[in-house]
């Protein structure tokens, strides 16, 4: 934790009175903004440049009951190999799954430098009590999970009792040991853009390396609006303590033309050096699919089509 | 009273069950026989024509999957419509093809009639073409058509309605789901259609009509990995060599163009286009004395 925030955590009254005392968020001017970024038209070598970028970005995820060890397996050869018709596809950043399932994930990648991510912490509801969920971040990072992405307790958030949803962030940083935390506030369930912007500020500063809208599992997840929320606090947040933070936006970004948006959104808000797959991701299952067809398209000039990627 | 200003209509394209301006935000004019204006319709891009593909091709699982019997109920009703609207294609059609009213009648009679007749072969198809094949083994072996998927539909450029009803009918009677070009010059009957189809229960996206520069919108069809079918009625020679050249490459079937008199029976050709066989093989051992195998 920066020290610069030594003081505002130190009570549950500081942290309240720092969190509220940051300024208000001004939805049509958010929404405006976000709506304007999406309207550029991003063509030819760019769009190329965009689609190879996304790929590169995405966390491969299926987080389903019904998952089984062969579609996790299946998942990570696509993840290594996404496009076996054009070996030059880039891989993707990771792939997502439940920690039962990590050790198999982690098989299926092997050598190939994808990631495995895992959702931890009694995810997608956050429902347990707190060594539940460290409980499930160890065996998820035992089984060698190199990501692991969080929910907040987002009952306590919506309380106003930040102070535990900073302490439970602590705590499972602390037991991600080397593995990078991603924190998941499900912006969806938190109603406002300014408690979205409050709990931005509550996972940097309590250690985060990324910050990720939702869960995925939800009405309302990632939207232009508070991705763009999200970025500028971690540009705020580089500028105030030099560390910078990851974003990760996820569910219901499923083409291509929604890709492009947000990466435009990532260059014009918190700047080409989030253009990385360090520093920003996808969440997502089916987007991939549209970024191959959009690739083959630029590659062969003809529309691809569903029969040419696979099925999930 | 003063004299009341004519409403002027804005002719859309039809995708998806809607109907969408171009992604281009072009038009184009177009003039009865003997040039005067009559209206602006779309000129479609490459992307309207994408966008037609996916409509068609998420429309195509629900409407392959429709009883046979339910989509001759559905394109009956769509007979039903046309009756009703017939004074308007009767205008229509005398206006683009520069014929009197009543030969007009004459078309749009036999273009509601052959639709009718479509609408009857939806549930009959598969006895024709279908059905038990002696085989030399003691197997029970059945041949059924299925459709085959996407189509893109030249329509023919003369013949405005009963020549576009004649390639369109065929198709979606036997389950596929088709992306139209209009007669480049006549386009106006094809996207009045399309108000037929969205008030019959057709649903959106069997149906997909795009008006335009039939080279321009039918080149990206042709190439397009996702359709399974094109239908070259409307292309003239040198455009139908290229675009079936195009559509050799995910192995589309092609039909080619050739002389067609719309007023004459149309066959079943048409509709066998359309369709791939199926074919299942059950081993049954041999049945009975007479050691017939089925």
């Amino acid at each position: 934790m920066p020290t610069a925030f030594a003081d505002v955590t130190a009570s549950d009254s500081t942290l309240r009175r720092f969190l509220h005392g940051l300024p208000g968020v001004d939805a049509v001017g958010l929404e405006a903004r976000a709506a304007s970024l999406g309207t550029r038209s991003i063509k030819t070598t760019a769009k190329a440049y965009a689609i190879d970028l996304a790929i590169s970005m995405i966390d491969l995820t299926t987080l389903e009951g019904a998952d089984t060890p062969g579609k996790v397996r299946a998942l990570g050869a696509k993840a290594v190999n996404p496009d076996p018709t054009d070996r030059k596809t880039p891989r993707t950043a990771a792939v997502c799954v439940y920690p039962d399932m990590v050790a198999t994930a982690k098989e299926a990648v092997g050598a190939s430098g994808v990631k495995v991510a895992s959702v931890a912490t009694a995810f997608p509801a956050g429902r347990a009590a707190i060594e539940v969920k460290l409980g499930d971040v160890r065996e998820a990072v035992a089984a060698g999970a190199d990501e692991i992405d969080m929910v907040i307790d987002r009952g306590a958030f919506l309380a106003g009792d930040y102070m535990t949803v900073f302490e439970q962030i602590r705590a499972v940083k602390e037991a991600c040991g080397t593995a990078r935390l991603k924190v998941i506030f499900e912006t969806g369930e938190l109603s406002t853009y300014d408690n979205i912007k409050r709990a931005s500020w509550i996972g940097m500063i309590a250690g985060a390396d990324f910050i990720k809208t939702s869960t995925g599992k939800v009405g309302v997840n990632a939207t232009p609006a508070n991705t763009l929320l999200m970025l500028e606090a971690v540009r705020d947040f580089r500028a105030q303590t030099g560390v910078q933070i990851g974003v990760k936006p996820a569910g219901g970004i499923r083409s291509t033309k929604d890709a492009v948006k947000f990466l435009v959104l990532v260059n014009e808000t918190a700047g080409p050096d989030w253009l990385d797959n360090h520093w920003f991701r996808f969440g997502a299952s089916s987007l991939l699919n549209d970024l191959l067809m959009q690739r083959q398209k630029l590659a062969t000039g003809r529309y691809s089509g569903p029969d040419y990627v696979t099925v999930d | 009273m003063s004299d009341r200003l004519t409403v002027f209509k804005t002719y859309k394209l039809y995708v998806g069950g809607k109907f969408p301006r171009s992604e281009s935000g072009r038009v184009y004019e177009v003039t009865d026989s003997k040039g005067k204006w009559l209206a602006n319709a779309p000129l479609s891009s490459r992307k309207d024509a994408r966008d037609a593909v996916v409509a068609a091709r998420k429309a195509f699982g629900g409407w392959s999957g429709a009883t046979a019997y339910n989509r001759g109920q559905v394109l009956y009703r769509v007979a039903e419509m046309l009756e009703g609207r017939k004074d308007q294609f009767v205008r229509e059609v005398a206006d683009a093809e520069g014929i009197s009213k009543s030969k007009a009648a004459v078309q749009v009679d036999a273009a509601i009639d052959r639709w009718v007749w479509y609408a009857g072969w939806t549930d009959k198809i598969a006895q024709v073409v279908g059905g038990a094949n002696p085989v030399a083994g003691p197997f029970f072996n059945l041949s059924t058509p299925e459709p085959t998927g996407v189509v893109a539909v030249v329509a023919p450029q003369e013949s405005s309605f009963l020549g576009l009803v004649s390639v369109i009918a065929p198709v979606i009677a036997t389950g596929s789901t088709a992306v139209v070009i209009a007669s480049e010059k006549s386009p106006l009957p094809a996207l009045s259609l399309g108000e037929v189809l969205a008030t019959s229960d057709v649903p959106g996206g069997v149906v997909n009509i795009l008006t335009g520069k039939t080279a321009e919108i039918a080149a990206p069809l042709a190439a397009h990995q996702d359709v399974n079918a094109i239908d070259l009625t409307g292309a003239e020679a040198e455009l139908a060599r290229d675009l079936e050249i195009a559509a050799a490459d995910n192995l589309k079937r092609v039909f080619r163009p050739q002389p067609v008199d719309w007023s004459a029976d149309p066959g079943t050709h048409r509709l066998t286009a359309c369709l791939e066989t199926k074919t299942v093989w059950h081993p049954t051992g041999s049945l009975g004395a007479s050691g017939s195998a089925y």
